[in-house]
């Protein structure tokens, strides 16, 4: 089977799909690889690079695209590439199909199978082949950058012979993972840094990184499917932006990451909160591809508009092409080595949530949007899973405590019954000493509870000592004088209990003096 | 009771002993108090000894029946004191030289002692001459129950001695109709019983020695059947077990401070034996009779093999640990019986103190049921000197592994397994675990892929965000020591 790695044709679009490591791994799966001749450059991989890999160099896309059965790429392909498509192909690369329709027909015509890198579903098995998790870590941190390079002050605070110079002021909106990102580096150069988010859920995310996070407290909760952010109500929207707009004032860097799947990016930052900000802020607006957090961003662009610098890039990834293509190559090649079984086969396998949910097409068929999953990608499972385990195990635990509390009730009546019929029918010395032995027990039973489970071996070793009180059992009957027999056994339990005893009580101390703060 | 001058005091003194052992067992519910709980109990065992041994040389424990000349012979002193001494001398050996990661085996076989000691007296006291008629059965009764419990507890202890050294593998013995085996055993038991009340005088001692035998059986094959991973729980039953015997021996011997005591340790054994199994999310009916790895293994085995984990596995080495280590700020160390098998404690400990050094945060987290003792491993974390404030139970650290950058499990599996919370195949499913998956890096420390002692893989080893760091846990610990230190 030829893999296929062709050279990305959409402009300011600098990475690649494959590289020379990604390559050997193919090799290695028993793939023949296919490189267009210049598809690693601007990545930093010369062609020779990928041939020492084990890859053959192809002149250009046409002729790669006329060999290839595998295709790997980055961008969801032109209209043209499409074309030159062998039929029956099998690509992988980003799609968003549902803001391609158009192109999934087209594809279909050609028989392909489509695997979208953008659906591969957000569960943990396949976090190695999260390409968007990967890009927009990227994307987080380079934005910070990018920001930093427009701002004209410090990061961090100073305190020079010079003057003080205040820590910059970072806003965050959206703790995805770019958000996530963002937020880490901007701590990383020093500024100070709050984040918002509509989903409350990851408020622990965001103070781990030593952000602040900005409560918003109107009700509806923001987290959709998936864990992705959903679409809210205009009366939120107000709310929100009013709130935003409040904190951005005080901001001299505002990094916006909101975005909604397959819906324009929410207007996070009005034009009146630009007009509000500080001369010399800067604004990075992430969601520039999908119209942009804020009607004043330019697509692909730095404009300055009433003193605040917008940059509108929507290739920070390619920004750092050898990273973004290192990484990316690492998720796209997980996916397509799930694709092969154990034999080196082809398939993919309708078992697998990460197939039945990337795949968009296959062979021409169209299998998108997939059937509606159930279990790990629902919203229930997605954000309450940090805290869901311990409640469940809490829980069980509790039932199986109340299960046995009825056996252990049952046990004590029957016990309670014996006891008093034994009682009745029994010498008065008897009932005596049963309850000597039943308030010994209870006290027992309060006792103990309140040992901390540290201490349980030394509790073990100390009643074991205590329990050699059996011993005193021995002397009594050696006392009595029963005969040499019954001495003799005696005697012999004296010894053992007096192991005990010693034993117990010494190995104890020698444990205890151990602990210590 | 003979209202001797001495019976008053004896009485005080044994009501004093059994407050001193409460109070001991108070005492070891703080690690500032422990030490003192265990003085008090060793007061009131010599308060206990002494007393008794006074009443024995004065011969005032001689009954109307029996001569009292021949209670105080020499020979009898001198048989106590040998056997007091002697007694006394072995156990302060063993307790110096053992060393703490052999405890769970010292604990056991001091277990069989207080088992053999019950039936040794049991026996002793049947041998007894008299005693009224009308009282002779419950007399009787008590004598063989406490012979009973003595010989479940010592060759359950027995067993679970040579299990825990290595002598007898620690897979479950399952023999086919082990619940009847059972069964019949106790059946048998009764039957003698029966046949023994009826026998006049002395002539029951052959009944008695019989259903010893069986008892003797009965604990060996329950005990046979329960696997390594089971074994906290086996030994803390055992320890109540011998409470039992000795609260046994107290009712036959009509002594309140036998009863007493053997009460207050049955009952903590007890306490014990449910804090593991819930521990564990199992009752201890599963514990005793599951035969675990067997019965559920089989359900396990059908579900599991469709979740067989799959995936490869990450492997690292000493610098890879020693980097993520170094780039942390939050590391937990998960430790396991693999840890004490290797005695890897103390190079463990250099570890934590490195990283606390370089301002790194280190805490242990505990799983109730590692190691094959309750509190193992505080007791080997102890004796490596690390500070008893930063090792954690499981629900105090459980909610910090989404705040911890590197997990460290040392020999440690079934209590990290995921397939606990998520595969309802899995034979664990239910058992609360240590979560450490949450963390950003976990480190595998193990020896190779082998299974851990409920026999199951491991999904853990295959997570993306988990490396693993293979070799005997002593060698690694200690390679990445010097590593740290380089």
């Amino acid at each position: 089977m030829n893999v296929g790695i062709p050279t990305e044709i959409l402009p300011r679009e600098r990475r690649v799909a494959a590289t020379p490591e990604t390559v050997a791994k193919l090799r290695k799966r028993g793939l023949d690889v296919l490189i267009q001749s210049g598809a690693g450059t601007e990545s930093g991989y010369s062609d020779a690079t990928y041939v020492t890999a084990g890859a053959r160099i192809v002149p250009d896309a046409a002729t790669l695209y006329a060999l290839a059965d595998l295709v790997l790429k980055v961008r969801a392909p032109t209209s043209a590439e499409v074309e030159s498509l062998k039929t029956g192909v099998v690509l992988i690369s980003f799609i968003w199909p549902a803001q391609n329709k158009a192109l999934l027909e087209q594809l279909a015509k050609k028989q392909a199978t489509v695997l979208a890198m953008d659906a591969v579903p957000r569960i943990t098995r396949a976090q190695r082949m999260d390409a968007l998790s990967a890009m927009a870590n990227i994307a987080g941190y380079r934005a910070v950058l990018e920001a930093a390079n427009h701002f004209d002050r410090f990061l961090p605070g100073q305190i020079t012979a010079a003057g003080r110079a205040k820590p910059a002021q970072v806003l965050v909106l959206g703790a995805g993972v770019a958000g996530l990102a963002a937020i880490a580096a901007a701590r990383g150069l020093g500024a100070v840094v709050k984040a918002f988010d509509t989903r409350s859920a990851v408020r622990e995310q965001v103070e781990s990184l030593g952000a602040a996070f900005v409560e918003f407290d109107f009700k509806e909760e923001g987290e959709g499917q998936g864990g992705y952010a959903k679409e809210m109500s205009a009366a939120y929207l107000a709310a929100e932006q009013a709130l935003i707009a409040s904190h951005a004032k005080q901001s001299d860097i505002v990094i916006s990451t909101a975005l909604i799947p397959g819906k324009p990016a929410p207007q996070l930052i009005t034009a009146e909160g630009v007009a509000q900000m500080q001369t010399g802020s800067v604004i990075v607006d992430m969601a520039a591809e999908q119209g942009g957090n804020c009607p004043l961003t330019e697509r692909d662009a730095v404009v300055s508009k009433q003193g605040v610098t917008l940059i509108g890039y929507t290739d920070l990834p390619s920004r750092m092409a050898r990273q973004a293509s290192d990484l990316y190559a690492m998720t796209i090649f997980n996916l397509t080595d799930s694709l092969f079984d154990k034999q080196n086969a082809y398939r993919i396998d309708l078992a697998d949530e990460i197939h039945i949910g990337a795949s968009v097409l296959r062979e021409g068929q169209l299998t998108w949007p997939p059937p509606k999953p159930v279990g790990p990608v629902a919203p229930p499972a997605a954000k309450p899973a940090p805290s869901a385990a311990k409640p469940a195990g809490g829980h069980g635990a509790g039932a199986a405590a109340k299960k046995s509390g009825i056996g252990a009730q049952l046990a004590l009546l029957v016990l309670i019954a014996l006891f008093s019929l034994a009682g009745i029918a029994g010498p008065p010395e008897f009932l005596q000493h049963l309850t000597v032995f039943l308030l010994a027990c209870v006290v027992g039973y309060h006792v103990v509870w309140n040992v901390t489970p540290a201490l349980h071996t030394p509790l073990m070793s100390v009643t074991n000592a205590i329990s050699g009180i059996i011993l005193v059992g021995g002397m009594v009957v050696l006392g009595t004088g029963a005969g040499w027999a019954a001495d003799i056994l005696a005697a012999v339990a004296i010894l053992l209990a007096a192991i005990n005893v010693a034993g117990g009580f010494m190995v104890t101390q020698r444990m205890l003096r151990m602990f210590r703060r | 009771m003979t209202s001797d001058l001495l019976g008053p005091t004896r009485g005080v003194a044994y009501l004093a002993a059994s407050l001193l052992f409460i109070l001991s067992l108070r005492g070891l519910s703080t690690q500032e108090s422990a030490r003192r709980g265990n003085l008090l109990g060793t007061l009131g065992m010599g308060l206990a000894v002494l007393v008794t041994a006074a009443a024995v040389l004065i011969g005032r424990f001689a009954g109307s029946e029996s001569d009292p000349a021949a209670a105080a012979s020499s020979q009898t002193v001198g048989l106590l004191m040998a056997a007091l001494i002697g007694g006394a001398a072995i156990g302060a050996v063993l307790a110096s030289r053992v060393a703490m990661t052999s405890m769970p085996e010292l604990v056991a076989i001091l277990h069989s002692f207080v088992g053999a000691a019950a039936v040794l007296v049991g026996i002793a006291t049947y041998l007894q001459p008299g005693g009224d008629a009308a009282h002779r059965t419950i007399h009787l009764v008590e004598i063989y129950v406490g012979i009973l419990v003595g010989a479940v507890t010592f060759s359950g202890s027995v067993i679970a001695f040579t299990k825990l050294r290595g002598l007898v593998g620690s897979r479950p013995l399952t023999l086919p109709g082990r619940h009847v085996l059972n069964a019949s055993i106790m059946i048998g038991a009764v039957v003698l019983g029966a046949m023994f009340l009826d026998a006049p005088g002395a002539t029951g001692l052959p009944y008695l020695l019989a259903m010893t035998g069986l008892a003797l059986l009965l604990g060996l094959h329950l005990v046979m059947a329960i696997g390594g991973g089971d074994m906290p729980v086996v030994v803390s039953l055992l320890n109540s077990y011998s409470g039992w015997a000795a609260a046994a021996a107290g009712f036959m011997l009509s002594n309140d401070l036998l009863i007493v005591t053997g009460a207050l340790v049955g009952s903590s054994g007890a306490i014990l034996s449910i804090i593991m199994c819930r521990a564990m999310n199992r009752s201890i009916w599963n514990v005793i009779f599951g035969g675990f790895g067997a019965a559920p293994k089989k359900a396990g085995a059908d579900a599991g093999a469709a979740a067989v984990p799959v995936g490869e596995i990450h492997e690292t080495n000493v610098e890879g640990v020693r980097d993520l280590l170094l780039a942390a700020r939050k590391v937990i160390i998960v430790p396991g019986y693999g840890m004490a098998v290797a005695q890897a404690q103390h190079a463990v400990k250099e570890i934590s103190s490195l990283l606390l050094e370089k301002k790194i945060q280190v805490e242990y987290a505990i799983h109730p049921v590692a190691g094959r003792l309750p509190g193992h491993m505080n007791v080997l974390l102890a004796e490596a000197n690390v500070s008893y404030e930063i090792v954690k139970e499981m629900e105090e650290i459980n909610e910090e592994f989404p705040k911890t950058d590197v997990v460290m499990v040392i020999g440690a599996n079934d209590i990290v397994n995921p397939s606990a919370l998520d595969d309802p195949g899995s034979p664990i499913y239910g058992m609360p675990v240590l979560e450490v998956w949450k963390a950003a890096k976990v480190i595998i420390l193990k020896r190779s892929m082998s299974a851990g002692y409920a026999g199951i893989d491991n999904p853990l080893c295959y997570r993306d965000n988990t490396l693993m760091f293979f070799g005997d846990a002593r060698k690694s610990v200690t390679e990445l020591l010097t590593a740290l230190r380089a």
